[in-house]
């Protein structure tokens, strides 16, 4: 399968509404996960030769066990609420593209199985039966979604076409037609305990690297430690913050903040990945599975607070599937979720983002910065889809907003927010996310990125923006490789604890750290 | 009686058949079918008081449709609200005496008519117009755009060009719910919008008019955003921890 050339838009500054053009992204598909890769999550390893009735049955059976599927078949009045709302829509005028039509890939076969109308008066209202290219359609278009949700604001009823996306990659997985890129790397992190399939002595090499470096740098000796028993906090980070630029800048400015208050704190090399591909091929027993990780290590290390790196859907899943899945939280009655929650330490909250953490910390004065180290950048902030629509920080609704936006202005000084509309909930998914994060579609990539690009460039040209600041490991590898199609230098972009790390004011040597009591004897 | 009487008694009695157990079905659906996961659309309200608000804000107010597409919601909520007015001002017809408000409003109520034949007309212009809801309507989005303008425009005709025999209406209504079917006035407009009512019953739970009762069931309106503090655990997905 070779990956096709193609144009990258002339940015303008302005998000316009393209008219459609039938077709223009049809038959763009990611690589197909292999026999080995498939079986290794329970799928069969090739497209297996019942597939319809396969494919129906497993419909049925997500139905059954999603009232979000259920509902969401049923309700939509092709208002057309949602039809400019999707980045890949806009960036790529493909009518299948829009909320609702991706929807409708499923919409019509559900009708045409399991609705009356669908099953004696199909044309009339467009049921179709499942054809192989209606599920070619599916596999190229459900993997056109970053699951991003902004479609769901939008509707009246709140329908989330990532929820249909994930419901048709799962039936697609379960006749033997996974995505090479998610359904690999899920394994990799079932396996090994991480995306990268890093083994430990891997990670202890370079988390000693990093000691070295910021000794270098700073004269102080920062720790990164891993596996230690009895800390007070688990810190579970994506694993591309070990080795990718810019993501390790921000790792260092974690373990700058739990030196600088004197937190104790250890990574897991048994759970070294915060991210879970599971959520993005809707698979709730893989999802759990790769979770279950984090768990495990949470017991075995005795730790009482788990606190969640810069990762968007890994914060979605953190935030609102943990204590569910993995007992992560607060409130269980049950033997499974209290026999963590017992060991957990309930003044803070249960997971906690590192932003709600800094932010804590910043706000208390227990970590000191000097803001003018930042005075080279000109900062803007992209809200992550999973951060903004599917979970929270902070007390109250909107935290997730406020609180990194807060962290950027307690170490910074110059700070630029781009166009309404293009922020907050509103916010456009920088493109690569959702299991998309892959070369072989980095033409829906690049052509998915195009709204923010335009709303980045506004801020850049209006406001000489410098510095995209992020908290996703997905939106930084995604814009470092993306915005040089765009005209921008990828060192551009980086995290919001890079700032912090540029900021951030260190104990000296002889200096005991700022909380001292808090330190180690936990 | 007619045999045109008995007909409409008979379509009557079918189509409200349909209708309630049709949608009882459906409800019931939605409520067995469990949610596994907490998945509100944030940001979203803590509590339940929260939701029931945000709940109320989507079903009177449109708030989602307001965000996304302003001549989509006002077309809409034109409609719709026409429509209940309209729909509260029949209330006349099925109760032997009528209360002082509901005689109140029945002047409004005749001018909720135009309100939602114009906010039809305007939801079905956008059809034809605009290139992307063109691309996604199907031959049923149309018709039911249609049927409803007729119930509308034939209703209308009733209240503003040719007077039906009311009383012998309500007789007949009347008639229906005491179980004890009476003549209908011999009216071809007023046939026509019986006609088009009972259809509208009929495919009420088949079709995409499903969104009524669908919207608050919607998981991603009616989750309260509080996965930190409770554990969520649908019943399959308990058993997996077994
Ligand atoms: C809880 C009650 C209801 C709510 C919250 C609701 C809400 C909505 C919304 C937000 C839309 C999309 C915008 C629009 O096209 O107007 C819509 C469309 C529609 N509604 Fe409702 N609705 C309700 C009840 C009903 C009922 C009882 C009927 C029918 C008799 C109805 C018929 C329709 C139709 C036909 C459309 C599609 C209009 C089009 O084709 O553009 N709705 N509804
Ligand atoms: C059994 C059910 C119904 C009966 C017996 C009925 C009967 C009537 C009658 C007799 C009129 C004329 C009123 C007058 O002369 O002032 C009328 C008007 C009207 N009807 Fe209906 N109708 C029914 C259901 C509906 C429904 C479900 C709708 C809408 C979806 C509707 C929409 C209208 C409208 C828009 C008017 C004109 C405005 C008005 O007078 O309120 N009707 N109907
Ligand atoms: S979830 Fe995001 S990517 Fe998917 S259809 Fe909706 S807006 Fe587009
Ligand atoms: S906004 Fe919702 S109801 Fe309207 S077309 Fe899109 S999915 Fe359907």
């Amino acid at each position: 399968m070779a990956v096709r050339e193609f144009e990258v838009a002339k940015l303008t500054g302005e998000i316009k509404v393209p008219a459609l053009q039938e077709g223009t992204m049809a038959g763009i598909k990611g690589f197909i996960a292999n026999e080995k890769i498939q079986e290794a999550l329970g799928y069969p390893g090739e497209l297996v030769e019942d597939w319809h009735d396969k494919a129906i049955s497993k419909m049925g059976e997500l139905l059954g066990k999603y009232r979000s599927l259920q509902v969401f078949m049923d309700a939509c009045v092709h208002c057309g609420a949602c039809t400019d709302k999707c980045h890949y829509y806009l960036g790529t005028s493909d009518p299948k593209n829009m909320p609702v039509a991706r929807q409708e890939l499923m919409r019509q076969v559900y009708r045409r199985h399991f609705t009356f109308a669908g099953k004696y008066f199909p044309k009339l209202v467009g049921a179709k039966d499942l054809t192989k290219e209606i599920l070619d359609d599916w596999y190229s278009y459900y993997y056109q979604c970053s699951e991003c949700r902004r479609c769901s604001v939008y509707c009246p009823y709140g329908i989330d076409t990532a929820e249909i996306t994930m419901a048709g990659r799962e039936i697609l997985d379960s006749v033997g037609m996974g995505q090479k890129y998610s359904n690999e790397i899920l394994g990799k992190l079932q396996r090994i305990g991480n995306n990268l399939g890093l083994p430990g002595p891997a990670i202890i090499n370079t988390l000693e690297g990093l000691e070295e470096d910021v000794l270098d740098d700073t004269g102080i000796p920062v720790k990164f430690p891993l596996d230690v028993k009895g800390a007070e906090v688990l810190l579970i980070t994506p694993s591309a913050d070990f080795f990718s630029e810019p993501h390790v800048e921000s790792l260092i400015g974690y373990a700058k903040v739990f030196h600088a208050a004197g937190i104790s704190w250890t990574m897991s090399s048994h759970a070294a990945e915060a991210g879970n591909f599971g959520l993005f091929i809707g698979s709730y027993e893989n999802t759990r599975k790769a979770a279950m990780r984090i768990r495990d290590a949470a017991l075995e290390l005795g730790v009482k607070r788990i606190v969640v790196g810069e990762c968007g859907h890994a914060w979605r899943v953190a935030y609102s599937f943990w204590n569910t899945m993995i007992g992560v939280g607060d409130g269980a009655d049950d033997e499974f979720g209290k026999k963590l929650q017992d060991q957990l330490d309930h003044s803070y909250p249960q997971p906690a983002h590192i932003c709600e953490v800094t932010h804590d910390l910043l706000t208390r004065g227990v970590i000191k910065v000097d803001k003018s180290k930042n005075d080279d950048r000109v900062i803007t902030f992209h809200d992550s889809c999973n951060v903004s629509r599917a979970s929270r920080m902070g007390d109250t609704p909107g935290g997730q907003f406020t609180i990194p936006r807060e962290v950027i202005k307690m170490v910074a000084n110059n700070y630029q927010e781009m166009a309404p509309g293009t922020t907050h909930e509103a916010t456009f998914c920088c493109g690569g996310g959702g299991g998309l994060l892959t070369d072989d579609l980095m033409e829906v990539r690049v052509k998915g990125a195009q709204p923010r690009m335009e709303a980045y460039k506004e801020v850049v040209d209006n406001n000489k923006v410098n510095f995209l600041a992020l908290i996703c490991a997905i939106c930084k590898a995604q814009f470092t490789k993306v915005l040089p199609y765009y005209g921008y230098d990828m060192s551009m972009v980086g995290g919001v604890h890079q700032l912090v790390s540029t900021a951030i004011e260190l104990p000296g040597l002889g200096e005991g750290p700022a909380e001292a009591e808090a330190a180690g004897d936990e | 009686m007619s045999t045109l009487s008995i007909f409409y008694a008979v379509l009557f009695y079918v189509a409200t058949l349909l209708l309630v157990v049709g949608l009882a079905r459906k409800i019931l659906q939605y409520m067995r079918s469990p949610a596994p996961l907490k998945i509100p659309t944030t940001p979203a309200p803590t509590t339940s008081t929260g939701v029931a608000y945000r709940m109320a804000r989507e079903v009177v107010l449109f708030e989602s449709l307001f965000k996304s597409s302003k001549w989509t919601w006002i077309f809409g909520w034109m409609f719709h609200f026409g429509m209940l007015l309209v729909l509260v001002r029949h209330l006349r017809y099925f109760v032997s005496d009528v209360p002082g408000w509901l005689l109140a409003i029945q002047p409004f109520g005749k001018y909720a008519a135009i309100m939602m034949v114009a906010g039809l007309g305007g939801l079905w212009a956008r059809r034809f117009l605009v290139d992307r809801v063109r691309y996604i309507s199907t031959p049923s989005d149309h018709l039911m755009l249609a049927l409803l303008l007729g119930i509308g425009v034939s209703g209308a005709m009733m209240t503003f060009v040719s007077h039906t025999d009311i009383i012998t209406l309500k007789i007949f209504v009347l008639g229906l719910l005491r179980l004890s079917p009476q003549p209908l006035p011999e009216s071809l407009v007023l046939m026509a919008h019986l006609a088009m009512v009972a259809t509208l019953m009929i495919i009420f739970p088949i079709s995409k008019l499903l969104h009524a009762p669908g919207v608050f069931f919607s998981p991603t309106r009616n989750q309260a955003d509080n996965p930190r503090e409770r554990r969520h655990l649908a019943d399959w997905a308990a058993k997996l921890e077994k």
